[in-house]
Protein backbone atom coordinates (compact mmCIF):
# COMPACT_ATOMS: atom_id res chain seq x y z
CA UNK A 1 0.00 0.00 0.00
CA UNK A 2 2.69 2.47 1.02
CA UNK A 3 4.72 1.51 -2.04
CA UNK A 4 1.77 2.35 -4.27
CA UNK A 5 1.37 5.75 -2.61
CA UNK A 6 5.09 6.55 -2.87
CA UNK A 7 5.12 5.47 -6.52
CA UNK A 8 2.06 7.54 -7.41
CA UNK A 9 3.29 10.62 -5.57
CA UNK A 10 6.75 10.47 -7.16
CA UNK A 11 5.28 10.02 -10.65
CA UNK A 12 2.88 12.93 -10.03
CA UNK A 13 5.78 15.15 -8.92
CA UNK A 14 7.72 14.02 -12.01
CA UNK A 15 4.85 15.05 -14.27
CA UNK A 16 4.49 18.46 -12.59
CA UNK A 17 8.24 19.14 -12.80
CA UNK A 18 8.40 18.02 -16.45
CA UNK A 19 5.62 20.45 -17.40
CA UNK A 20 7.33 23.19 -15.36
CA UNK A 21 10.64 22.65 -17.21
CA UNK A 22 8.89 23.34 -20.51
CA UNK A 23 6.59 26.14 -19.38
CA UNK A 24 8.89 28.30 -17.21
CA UNK A 25 10.45 31.08 -19.28
CA UNK A 26 13.61 31.62 -17.22
CA UNK A 27 16.46 29.37 -18.32
CA UNK A 28 18.13 29.22 -14.89
CA UNK A 29 14.88 28.11 -13.26
CA UNK A 30 14.41 25.50 -15.98
CA UNK A 31 17.86 24.09 -15.19
CA UNK A 32 16.88 23.91 -11.50
CA UNK A 33 13.69 22.07 -12.37
CA UNK A 34 15.68 19.74 -14.60
CA UNK A 35 17.89 18.86 -11.64
CA UNK A 36 14.74 18.06 -9.64
CA UNK A 37 13.52 15.94 -12.56
CA UNK A 38 16.70 13.84 -12.48
CA UNK A 39 16.43 13.50 -8.70
CA UNK A 40 12.83 12.29 -8.95
CA UNK A 41 13.75 9.85 -11.73
CA UNK A 42 16.50 8.46 -9.55
CA UNK A 43 14.04 8.13 -6.64
CA UNK A 44 11.73 6.11 -8.87
CA UNK A 45 14.69 3.87 -9.75
CA UNK A 46 15.24 3.38 -6.01
CA UNK A 47 11.58 2.44 -5.52
CA UNK A 48 12.00 -0.08 -8.35
CA UNK A 49 15.05 -1.47 -6.46
CA UNK A 50 17.48 -0.61 -9.29
CA UNK A 51 20.15 0.71 -6.93
CA UNK A 52 22.98 0.83 -9.50
CA UNK A 53 20.92 2.80 -12.01
CA UNK A 54 19.80 5.15 -9.26
CA UNK A 55 23.44 5.79 -8.32
CA UNK A 56 24.31 6.66 -11.91
CA UNK A 57 21.25 8.85 -12.40
CA UNK A 58 21.88 10.73 -9.16
CA UNK A 59 25.56 11.36 -9.90
CA UNK A 60 25.31 12.08 -13.62
CA UNK A 61 21.78 13.39 -14.04
CA UNK A 62 21.30 15.47 -10.92
CA UNK A 63 24.95 16.33 -10.34
CA UNK A 64 27.16 16.63 -13.42
CA UNK A 65 24.44 17.42 -15.95
CA UNK A 66 23.11 20.29 -13.82
CA UNK A 67 26.56 21.80 -13.39
CA UNK A 68 27.31 21.40 -17.12
CA UNK A 69 24.06 23.13 -18.03
CA UNK A 70 24.92 25.97 -15.64
CA UNK A 71 28.35 26.25 -17.29
CA UNK A 72 26.65 26.44 -20.68
CA UNK A 73 24.23 29.05 -19.29
CA UNK A 74 27.16 31.21 -18.13
CA UNK A 75 28.42 31.28 -21.73
CA UNK A 76 25.18 32.52 -23.22
CA UNK A 77 24.99 36.16 -24.31
CA UNK A 78 23.40 38.56 -21.85
CA UNK A 79 20.58 39.81 -24.06
CA UNK A 80 17.36 37.94 -23.73
CA UNK A 81 15.80 36.27 -26.68
CA UNK A 82 12.12 35.63 -26.96
CA UNK A 83 11.86 32.21 -28.53
CA UNK A 84 8.14 31.93 -28.94
CA UNK A 85 7.21 29.79 -31.91
CA UNK A 86 4.10 30.74 -33.85
CA UNK A 87 2.79 27.52 -35.32
CA UNK A 88 2.43 24.94 -32.58
CA UNK A 89 -0.08 22.71 -34.30
CA UNK A 90 2.17 20.47 -36.41
CA UNK A 91 4.78 19.96 -33.65
CA UNK A 92 1.93 18.86 -31.38
CA UNK A 93 0.71 16.38 -34.01
CA UNK A 94 4.26 15.05 -34.47
CA UNK A 95 4.88 14.66 -30.74
CA UNK A 96 1.49 13.00 -30.18
CA UNK A 97 2.09 10.57 -33.05
CA UNK A 98 5.55 9.69 -31.69
CA UNK A 99 4.10 9.17 -28.22
CA UNK A 100 1.35 6.90 -29.52
CA UNK A 101 3.91 4.87 -31.48
CA UNK A 102 6.13 4.53 -28.41
CA UNK A 103 3.19 3.40 -26.25
CA UNK A 104 2.25 0.94 -29.00
CA UNK A 105 5.82 -0.33 -28.89
CA UNK A 106 5.60 -1.05 -25.15
CA UNK A 107 2.60 -3.34 -25.58
CA UNK A 108 4.86 -6.17 -26.73
CA UNK A 109 7.20 -5.73 -23.76
CA UNK A 110 6.98 -8.28 -20.94
CA UNK A 111 5.29 -7.26 -17.70
CA UNK A 112 7.28 -5.50 -14.96
CA UNK A 113 9.08 -8.04 -12.78
CA UNK A 114 8.01 -10.98 -14.94
CA UNK A 115 10.38 -13.90 -14.32
CA UNK A 116 9.59 -15.67 -17.59
CA UNK A 117 11.04 -13.07 -19.95
CA UNK A 118 13.73 -13.94 -22.48
CA UNK A 119 16.34 -11.95 -20.56
CA UNK A 120 15.83 -14.09 -17.46
CA UNK A 121 15.71 -17.50 -19.15
CA UNK A 122 19.07 -17.18 -20.91
CA UNK A 123 22.38 -16.66 -19.19
CA UNK A 124 20.99 -14.99 -16.07
CA UNK A 125 20.71 -18.21 -14.05
CA UNK A 126 24.25 -19.13 -15.03
CA UNK A 127 25.52 -15.70 -13.93
CA UNK A 128 23.78 -15.98 -10.57
CA UNK A 129 25.19 -19.47 -10.04
CA UNK A 130 28.78 -18.95 -11.20
CA UNK A 131 29.58 -15.25 -10.87
CA UNK A 132 30.75 -15.18 -7.23
CA UNK A 133 32.96 -18.24 -7.76
CA UNK A 134 34.37 -17.39 -11.20
CA UNK A 135 35.10 -13.69 -10.69
CA UNK A 136 35.45 -13.38 -6.92
CA UNK A 137 33.40 -10.15 -6.92
CA UNK A 138 30.62 -10.13 -4.31
CA UNK A 139 28.38 -7.68 -6.20
CA UNK A 140 26.73 -9.52 -9.09
CA UNK A 141 26.05 -6.48 -11.28
CA UNK A 142 29.65 -5.36 -10.95
CA UNK A 143 30.95 -8.84 -11.76
CA UNK A 144 28.89 -8.92 -14.98
CA UNK A 145 29.81 -5.38 -16.05
CA UNK A 146 33.48 -5.51 -15.18
CA UNK A 147 34.31 -9.13 -15.93
CA UNK A 148 31.92 -10.92 -18.27
CA UNK A 149 31.18 -7.79 -20.28
CA UNK A 150 34.53 -6.10 -19.73
CA UNK A 151 35.14 -5.27 -23.42
CA UNK A 152 31.67 -3.78 -23.64
CA UNK A 153 32.40 -1.60 -20.62
CA UNK A 154 35.71 -0.55 -22.18
CA UNK A 155 33.79 0.66 -25.23
CA UNK A 156 31.44 2.63 -22.97
CA UNK A 157 34.39 4.23 -21.21
CA UNK A 158 35.75 5.26 -24.63
CA UNK A 159 32.41 6.83 -25.55
CA UNK A 160 32.17 8.73 -22.25
CA UNK A 161 35.79 9.89 -22.52
CA UNK A 162 35.10 11.21 -26.03
CA UNK A 163 31.97 12.98 -24.79
CA UNK A 164 33.97 14.54 -21.94
CA UNK A 165 36.61 15.78 -24.39
CA UNK A 166 33.87 17.31 -26.54
CA UNK A 167 32.33 19.09 -23.56
CA UNK A 168 35.73 20.44 -22.51
CA UNK A 169 36.39 21.73 -26.03
CA UNK A 170 33.00 23.44 -26.21
CA UNK A 171 32.94 24.93 -22.69
CA UNK A 172 36.65 25.48 -22.06
CA UNK A 173 37.46 27.28 -25.31
CA UNK A 174 39.68 30.33 -25.73
CA UNK A 175 36.86 32.85 -25.26
CA UNK A 176 36.53 34.23 -21.75
CA UNK A 177 33.17 33.83 -20.10
CA UNK A 178 30.65 36.31 -21.35
CA UNK A 179 29.07 36.58 -17.96
CA UNK A 180 25.84 36.26 -16.19
CA UNK A 181 22.48 37.20 -17.62
CA UNK A 182 21.38 38.32 -14.19
CA UNK A 183 23.91 41.08 -13.53
CA UNK A 184 25.34 41.80 -16.94
CA UNK A 185 27.39 44.83 -15.88
CA UNK A 186 29.35 42.81 -13.38
CA UNK A 187 29.92 40.10 -15.98
CA UNK A 188 31.31 42.60 -18.49
CA UNK A 189 33.66 44.26 -16.05
CA UNK A 190 35.02 40.94 -14.82
CA UNK A 191 35.48 40.06 -18.48
CA UNK A 192 37.84 42.95 -19.08
CA UNK A 193 39.60 42.10 -15.85
CA UNK A 194 40.24 38.61 -17.14
CA UNK A 195 41.62 39.84 -20.44
CA UNK A 196 43.98 42.32 -18.83
CA UNK A 197 45.11 39.93 -16.14
CA UNK B 1 4.09 4.03 12.13
CA UNK B 2 7.07 4.67 9.86
CA UNK B 3 4.61 4.77 6.96
CA UNK B 4 3.14 7.95 8.43
CA UNK B 5 6.61 9.51 8.32
CA UNK B 6 6.82 8.64 4.61
CA UNK B 7 3.41 10.17 3.98
CA UNK B 8 4.30 13.38 5.81
CA UNK B 9 7.55 13.58 3.83
CA UNK B 10 5.63 13.19 0.57
CA UNK B 11 3.18 15.89 1.66
CA UNK B 12 5.99 18.31 2.52
CA UNK B 13 7.66 17.52 -0.84
CA UNK B 14 4.43 18.54 -2.55
CA UNK B 15 4.24 21.81 -0.62
CA UNK B 16 7.90 22.60 -1.36
CA UNK B 17 7.34 21.83 -5.03
CA UNK B 18 4.57 24.45 -5.10
CA UNK B 19 7.01 26.98 -3.62
CA UNK B 20 9.63 26.02 -6.24
CA UNK B 21 7.10 26.57 -9.03
CA UNK B 22 5.61 29.83 -7.73
CA UNK B 23 8.63 31.27 -5.93
CA UNK B 24 8.74 34.96 -6.73
CA UNK B 25 12.50 35.37 -6.35
CA UNK B 26 15.32 33.18 -7.58
CA UNK B 27 16.50 32.48 -4.05
CA UNK B 28 13.10 31.13 -3.03
CA UNK B 29 13.43 28.61 -5.81
CA UNK B 30 17.02 27.68 -4.91
CA UNK B 31 16.02 27.13 -1.29
CA UNK B 32 12.99 25.11 -2.40
CA UNK B 33 15.12 22.90 -4.68
CA UNK B 34 17.63 22.40 -1.87
CA UNK B 35 14.95 21.43 0.66
CA UNK B 36 13.23 19.19 -1.90
CA UNK B 37 16.48 17.29 -2.44
CA UNK B 38 16.93 16.92 1.31
CA UNK B 39 13.41 15.56 1.62
CA UNK B 40 14.13 13.12 -1.21
CA UNK B 41 17.17 11.80 0.64
CA UNK B 42 15.08 11.44 3.81
CA UNK B 43 12.30 9.69 1.90
CA UNK B 44 14.78 7.19 0.48
CA UNK B 45 16.18 6.51 3.94
CA UNK B 46 12.66 5.94 5.32
CA UNK B 47 11.73 3.83 2.31
CA UNK B 48 14.85 1.68 2.79
CA UNK B 49 13.65 1.04 6.35
CA UNK B 50 10.11 0.21 5.18
CA UNK B 51 11.16 -2.37 2.59
CA UNK B 52 14.03 -3.58 4.81
CA UNK B 53 16.86 -2.95 2.35
CA UNK B 54 19.61 -1.09 4.26
CA UNK B 55 21.95 -1.05 1.22
CA UNK B 56 19.73 1.62 -0.32
CA UNK B 57 20.87 4.01 2.42
CA UNK B 58 24.07 4.60 0.39
CA UNK B 59 21.99 6.26 -2.30
CA UNK B 60 20.54 8.67 0.25
CA UNK B 61 24.11 9.70 1.16
CA UNK B 62 24.97 10.24 -2.52
CA UNK B 63 21.86 12.42 -2.86
CA UNK B 64 22.86 14.59 0.06
CA UNK B 65 26.33 15.15 -1.48
CA UNK B 66 25.03 15.83 -5.01
CA UNK B 67 22.45 18.28 -3.70
CA UNK B 68 25.21 20.27 -2.02
CA UNK B 69 27.28 20.48 -5.24
CA UNK B 70 24.33 21.62 -7.36
CA UNK B 71 23.32 24.37 -4.92
CA UNK B 72 26.91 25.64 -4.69
CA UNK B 73 27.07 25.76 -8.50
CA UNK B 74 23.80 27.72 -8.69
CA UNK B 75 24.90 30.27 -6.12
CA UNK B 76 28.33 30.67 -7.71
CA UNK B 77 26.78 31.30 -11.10
CA UNK B 78 24.46 33.94 -9.67
CA UNK B 79 27.08 35.73 -7.57
CA UNK B 80 30.12 35.55 -9.85
CA UNK B 81 28.45 35.13 -13.22
CA UNK B 82 30.87 32.37 -14.14
CA UNK B 83 31.44 28.86 -12.87
CA UNK B 84 35.18 28.91 -13.60
CA UNK B 85 35.98 32.00 -11.49
CA UNK B 86 38.01 30.66 -8.62
CA UNK B 87 40.76 33.11 -7.75
CA UNK B 88 40.08 35.93 -5.26
CA UNK B 89 40.72 38.79 -7.73
CA UNK B 90 37.49 37.95 -9.49
CA UNK B 91 35.70 38.78 -6.30
CA UNK B 92 34.52 42.33 -5.72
Amino acid sequence: MIELIVNSALLLFLLIVAIAVVRLRQLLVSVMMFGLYSLLTASIFVVMLAADVAFTEAAVGAGIATVLMLAALARLPAEKEEARSRGQFWPLVLVTATGVLLIYGTIDMPGFGNADTAAHRGVAAQYIENAPVETGIPNMVTSILASYRGLDTLGEVLVIFTAGLGVLLVLGGIHPAIGSRLNSQEGQSSDTQEQSG
Amino acid sequence: MIEIVALVLLLSMGIILIRALLGPSLFDRILAVNVFSTKTALLIAVYAWIIDRPDILDIAIVYALINFIAVIAFLKLIVRGDLAASSPEHQR
